[in-house]
């Protein structure tokens, strides 16, 4: 019993370590300051991988989220500077992101082809068409531009004194615990990833499921990159580049297996907190950019082993 | 489908043969990657001044891939052109694709980086020490003594991370600048961001920056902006935005390389090779610093 709950609490007590050991290092990283800023820049991989555990879940990867994020952001600032206004702008965003991860969803689920190799694709694809869109040259709006206020609310505003993205985190996150604990899609997703022969015995459309899981991860994809997007007023062609291993990262850190069937999306919030709590008090600290790394490969070293002996 | 795709394939490989080999005048130009507005530019003005002079000019995109690089030098080589321009992925790894070409009897120019150990007939490139010895001057002018500077580093271990640090740094030394921090963004805007507002945590006296480029350099005026703060920041590679920017007096300046002109350089360093006129072995481009 006493193992069991260490096994489902190792993330939990991981950030209650890390807490410790920064706390003792370098107290300035508790103030109230520090942590919005910690929760903001966990806010974009975090919907990152909010999507990602879902594809995960389902025994898939998602290897073209970063190229997703950078179309739907290279596109939607486009439209943004052509004076399309926000709300268009934002739909189309998050619209590429869906149809893209549609596009996912249709080559793993009927096509078969295998979730690697078919992201791979889409991976490649997008980001051709991202320096195809742009010119390779960074889509950057200016305050003159149509809405450009409301915007730039989205990534850089606050709401009660929270940073918007952390709250568009927040609220993504409690619709994917809903869906995973509460619907049957969601006892339908942990079913296909554990097993899906049985899953289809037992008259699941697995073809189907699988469309709208990288479709959600096409979404979410999006909408990480409205956020950083409308934060920078800026997206760059090479945006994105390597989000795919920080969300695979955050859901691994997280305890979801890549087998598939097993996992929390909560935790996978914690496990991109992890990350990111990281990258700050590397930061802080002034640890140069080689021990960085290495750093980074420790914890996630010794998270998935603290999961495996547990 | 089978036969569909066998005849696409046949097609591909008799596209491929069909292009066979180049006229005499023409000339190869090997970017290390077009996904970088710098290089776009600097491609630019190599075949803006080809086609101006009426030579051909083949440009292959490396894709900061020195394996994509070797197979790019190696197509240019058996398409025969007259001269290779070569912008390397890496000064050293690059090389040996670099001395590939020279033995198969083909003139090599180096652009922006150079290749060692490597027989270039021209070498052209803007300093990027010389760079970064000019922000650390600036900051110097513009600070107070004492004063906290923070730098945001390009990518560890290439070129340009290492020349406009080592610049900046070694000039900070002479004027006696503080230099508080210096931590890796990547060359990158989201990242430049985000590290800066960690160190604004720890620094909250920091009263300049510098970054290796532009990106990171936009990247940190949001995070300085949103923190209510003034602090000079200074970019690097006069990238349109950060021109832009300048401008509106939202950083303070950048530094100006000038890739339309190496080049633009380069061409003609290459033509005048091919009609067999002496070039100088190194062709330096001035830097301008923009304020």
């Amino acid at each position: 019993m006493n193992k069991k709950i260490l096994k489902y609490n190792m993330i939990v007590l991981g950030v209650i370590a890390l807490g410790i050991i920064i706390a003792l290092l370098e107290p300035r990283f508790f103030s109230l300051n520090n942590m919005l800023n910690v929760f903001r820049q966990t806010s974009v991989n975090a919907l990152i991988a909010a999507g990602m555990t879902f594809v995960i879940l389902t025994g898939g990867i998602d290897l073209s989220v970063g190229s997703i994020f950078a179309l739907s952001a290279t596109i939607g600032a486009l439209m943004m500077k052509l004076g399309f206004g926000v709300e268009v702008s934002v739909l189309v965003t998050l619209l590429v992101g869906v149809i893209l991860g549609m596009t996912n969803g249709i080559l793993v689920g009927y096509l078969k082809l295998q979730a690697f190799i078919a992201t791979l694709i889409t991976m490649t694809f997008a980001r051709g068409l991202t320096y195809i869109v742009s010119n390779g040259i960074p889509v950057t709006m200016n305050q003159s531009i149509n809405g450009f206020d409301r915007y730039s609310y989205i990534g850089g505003g606050y709401f009660l004194g929270i940073p918007v993205p952390v709250i568009v985190t927040m609220i993504l996150y409690a619709i994917c615990y809903w869906i995973l604990k509460q619907t049957k899609f969601g006892r339908y997703t942990y079913a296909v990833g554990d097993n899906e022969k049985a899953s289809v015995l037992a008259g699941i459309k697995t073809e189907k499921i699988k469309v709208v899981i990288y479709s959600i991860c096409g979404f979410t994809s999006a909408l990480a990159a409205l956020v950083l997007t409308s934060r920078l007023a800026s997206a760059p062609p090479t945006a994105g580049t390597g989000y795919e291993l920080d969300a695979i990262a955050a859901v691994v850190l997280g305890g979801t297996s890549l087998n598939g069937g097993k996992g929390s999306i909560l935790k996978t919030l914690l496990g991109a907190l992890i990350i990111s709590v990281l990258a700050n008090i590397l930061n802080l600290l002034n640890v140069s950019s080689y021990y960085q790394m290495l750093t980074k490969a420790l914890v996630i070293l010794l998270a998935v082993v603290g999961h495996k002996k547990t | 489908m089978k036969n569909f795709l066998v005849s696409l394939t046949a097609l591909v490989i008799l596209g491929a043969c069909g292009q066979g080999t180049e006229s005499k005048e023409s000339i190869g130009l090997v970017v290390s990657t077009l996904n970088n507005p710098f290089f776009v530019e600097l491609q630019e003005g190599a075949v803006a001044k080809a086609e101006e002079a009426g030579y051909k000019i083949v440009t292959l995109d490396s894709q900061n891939d020195t394996a994509k690089e070797l197979a790019n030098i190696e197509d240019l080589i058996s398409r025969q052109v007259s001269v290779i321009l070569v912008n390397p992925v890496d000064s050293d790894s690059s090389a040996r694709a670099a001395q590939l070409a020279i033995k198969a009897g083909i003139p090599v120019i180096s652009l922006d980086r150079n290749l060692n150990n490597t027989a270039t007939i021209s070498h052209i490139a803007s300093d990027n020490k010389a760079g970064g010895k000019m922000a650390a001057q600036l900051v110097g002018e513009l600070l107070a003594d004492g004063e906290e500077v923070l730098v945001l580093e390009g990518i560890p271990g290439t070129s340009a991370a290492n020349d406009r640090g080592q610049g900046f740094t070694e000039e900070a030394k002479v004027l006696g600048l503080n230099i508080v921090a210096k931590q890796t963004a990547n060359f990158d805007r989201s990242q430049g961001l985000s590290v800066t507002e960690n160190l604004l945590q720890v620094y909250p006296n920091a009263k300049a920056i510098f970054a290796h480029n532009d990106e990171m350099a936009l990247g940190a005026q949001r995070a300085v902006a949103d923190a209510g703060k003034e602090i000079i920041i200074i970019g690097f590679d006069a990238t349109p935005d950060a021109v832009q920017a300048v401008s509106d007096k939202i950083i303070t300046a950048t530094i100006a390389q000038q890739p339309k002109l190496i080049g633009s350089k380069g061409v003609e360093n290459a033509i005048k090779t091919i009609l067999k006129e002496d070039i100088s072995a190194n062709v330096p481009i001035e830097l301008k610093l923009v304020k």
